[in-house]
């Protein structure tokens, strides 16, 4: 039977605040364990939360750009639940009333548009870690208890686990352009489950949904749906039923293994937090927040298709990345073409990333300096090809750029009669060539043209090496 | 009002608390008795009234997003009822 994927994506996103949620700890990732705790976090007895301004700011302005609207009075809640992670026996969070609500996040999945419904966003806290595999018991650490939270529930609009990839990128690429979240799936700051359930085509009502968790990077997200959408089809069509239970990916295996079934599932308990006082956001805080907002993906490629007149692929590859978006244009700052800019940028620089696995924070060459290299191409004084020689160079030295073209000799050459020598070797070399292209084998300009640059070390200025091969061939 | 046994069971569960068969039974007659008590609310018309969450219309308590220094790991330990110096050690977690 032909069945229609449905799934819904919970994404927790830890916020780059300074300090935790409820207490004045750092928020920090990778320090030493349990250095960054307090009594507060540590759930002493006696001890009392203060929600932290930023967490909330930072929920709204998410909120605003997933178009959702933002509750003006707002509560906090306990959910309570034992795990040794989790030192109050409960963690605060939102329940009947999260932050935003009714949102949208429109995604593309091969040219096609869809809108993906975002039911809510909710702010809370991160648990501690439990560290296994430490012989006898499991270790904790306390330093990401307290960690603000925001989790963002989709609407169960997504119809294929590539639909849910996509909503995934675009929500990571929408909250690094929010500069909220750092995003980092390998360390956890970037979170993600699925709901995934099958109902025959054309059916209106949703099938018994399972909970697939522990999704650590993009494409872990697509193989462990893909895997559970084929498990599912298996069960439905050999007659079975689908029974509410909790998967864990396991991406070494690539296979979903059983958490617990949804029947023994925790009793949660919610309730509001007495605690903390509820949140009263005015309609003048949310205005603050919404001049804020930063130039979002969407408007961002417009802008850089309209100014830039680059193409759309160009663009799809600039923004990507936020900070890339940045580097591209302050590289346009130096005064050189655009067109220049985007392709050094998607074509050495990124090239160079990938290598690296590395982000452009600590890239060596600063967009000032690559700007530097590409007048130097654009005033005709080196070559392309040169200049990326030059490039290789400039990532291990701050030397000036115009003594590193120097210093590798590769100053390109426009002396006629230097290049005129140069021309006249190549086709003493290559007399079978030059009789094929005077008999009209004109393609082989390219190959002479080659010989040329070879014989140059690189460092012929192309334009003029073909205007004196177009001679010299034709005149002989 | 009547609490069944099993209801008390499920409550002590998620307490994580063990009940002998006496304090079941003990346990499920007193919280009979509190809901008893507590359903006199009921005979009070509330049709018109918000739910109240807290006692107080105070609103947004909240702190400057600032970091401070957090205590010592040796203090964060000091109450911890096993541990290796680094962590707080509990129970294995997940069967392997």
């Amino acid at each position: 039977m032909k069945y229609e994927v449905v799934i819904g994506l919970e994404v927790h996103a830890q916020l780059s605040t300074n300090s935790k949620i409820f207490c004045t700890c750092a928020n920090r990732y990778g320090e030493a364990p349990n250095t960054l705790t307090c009594p507060v976090c540590l759930g002493m007895p006696g001890t009392l939360p203060v929600l932290n301004e930023q967490a909330i700011h930072f929920a709204i302005k998410t909120g605003l750009a997933l178009e959702c609207s933002i509750r003006r009075y707002s509560r906090t809640a306990r959910k309570n639940y034992f795990y040794p992670d989790l030192p109050k026996g409960y963690q605060i969070s939102q329940y009947e009333d999260p932050i935003c609500y009714n949102g949208k996040l429109l995604i593309e999945t091969d040219g096609k548009p869809r809108e993906i419904g975002i039911t809510r966003i909710h702010i809370e806290e991160d648990a501690g870690k439990s560290i296994h595999g430490m012989g006898s018991g499991t270790g904790v650490d306390f330093n990401r208890c307290g960690v603000p939270l925001i989790e963002i529930v989709s609407e169960p609009d997504m119809r294929s686990p590539a639909e849910a990839r996509a909503y995934l990128a675009k929500l990571k690429q929408i909250l690094k352009y929010l500069n909220v979240s750092d995003c980092n799936m390998e360390e956890g700051s970037l979170r993600c489950d699925a709901n995934v359930s099958l109902r025959p085509m054309g059916a209106t009502t949703l099938g018994t949904k399972t909970e697939v968790k522990n999704m650590n990077s993009f494409r872990a997200v697509e193989k462990a749906l893909e895997y559970e959408v084929a498990r599912q089809t298996t069960v439905l069509d050999e007659g079975g039923r689908i029974e509410a239970v909790t998967l864990f990916w396991n991406d070494a295996t690539e296979e979903a293994v059983l958490m617990r079934s949804k029947e023994e599932a925790h009793d949660y308990r919610y309730f509001p937090e007495p605690d903390l006082v509820p949140i009263s956001v005015p309609e003048a805080m949310v205005e603050t927040i919404r001049g804020q907002l930063p130039e979002l993906p969407a408007a961002r490629a417009e802008r850089f298709l309209k100014a830039y007149g680059l193409n759309e692929e160009t663009v799809r590859i600039l923004i990507a990345e936020v900070e890339w978006a940045r580097y591209f244009e302050d590289v346009v700052k130096t005064g050189v073409k655009a067109k220049s800019a985007a392709t050094w940028v998607t074509g050495e620089v990124l090239r160079v990333l990938k290598e690296r696995e590395a982000g452009l924070d600590d890239f060596p060459v600063s967009a000032s300096r690559l700007g530097e290299l590409i007048r130097y191409i654009e005033a005709g004084k080196i070559s392309n090809q040169a200049a990326k020689k030059v490039f290789e160079t400039m990532l291990t030295s701050d030397q000036a750029v115009a003594e590193l073209i120097e210093a590798a000799g590769l100053s390109q050459v426009s002396d006629t009669d230097f290049l005129e020598t140069i021309i006249r070797e190549v086709l003493a070399a290559h007399p079978e060539e030059l009789a094929r292209y005077r008999e009209g084998k004109k393609q082989l300009m390219g190959f002479f043209v080659g010989q040329v640059m070879k014989k140059s070390k690189g460092r012929a200025n192309p334009k003029i090496v073909n205007q004196l091969l177009q001679s010299a061939l034709e005149s002989d | 009002m009547k609490i069944s046994e099993k209801e008390v069971l499920h409550i002590a569960k998620l307490a994580r608390l063990e009940l002998t068969d006496e304090e079941v039974e003990t346990f499920a007659h007193q919280m009979g008795d509190i809901l008893t008590y507590m359903d006199k609310l009921n005979e009070v018309d509330t049709t018109d009234v918000e739910p109240l969450s807290h006692v107080h219309d105070m609103v947004n308590r909240l702190r400057e997003d600032k970091a401070e220094p957090s205590i010592s790991r040796e203090d964060a330990l000091k109450n911890a009822p096993e541990t290796d110096g680094t962590f707080f050690k509990v129970p294995r977690v997940i069967k392997e």
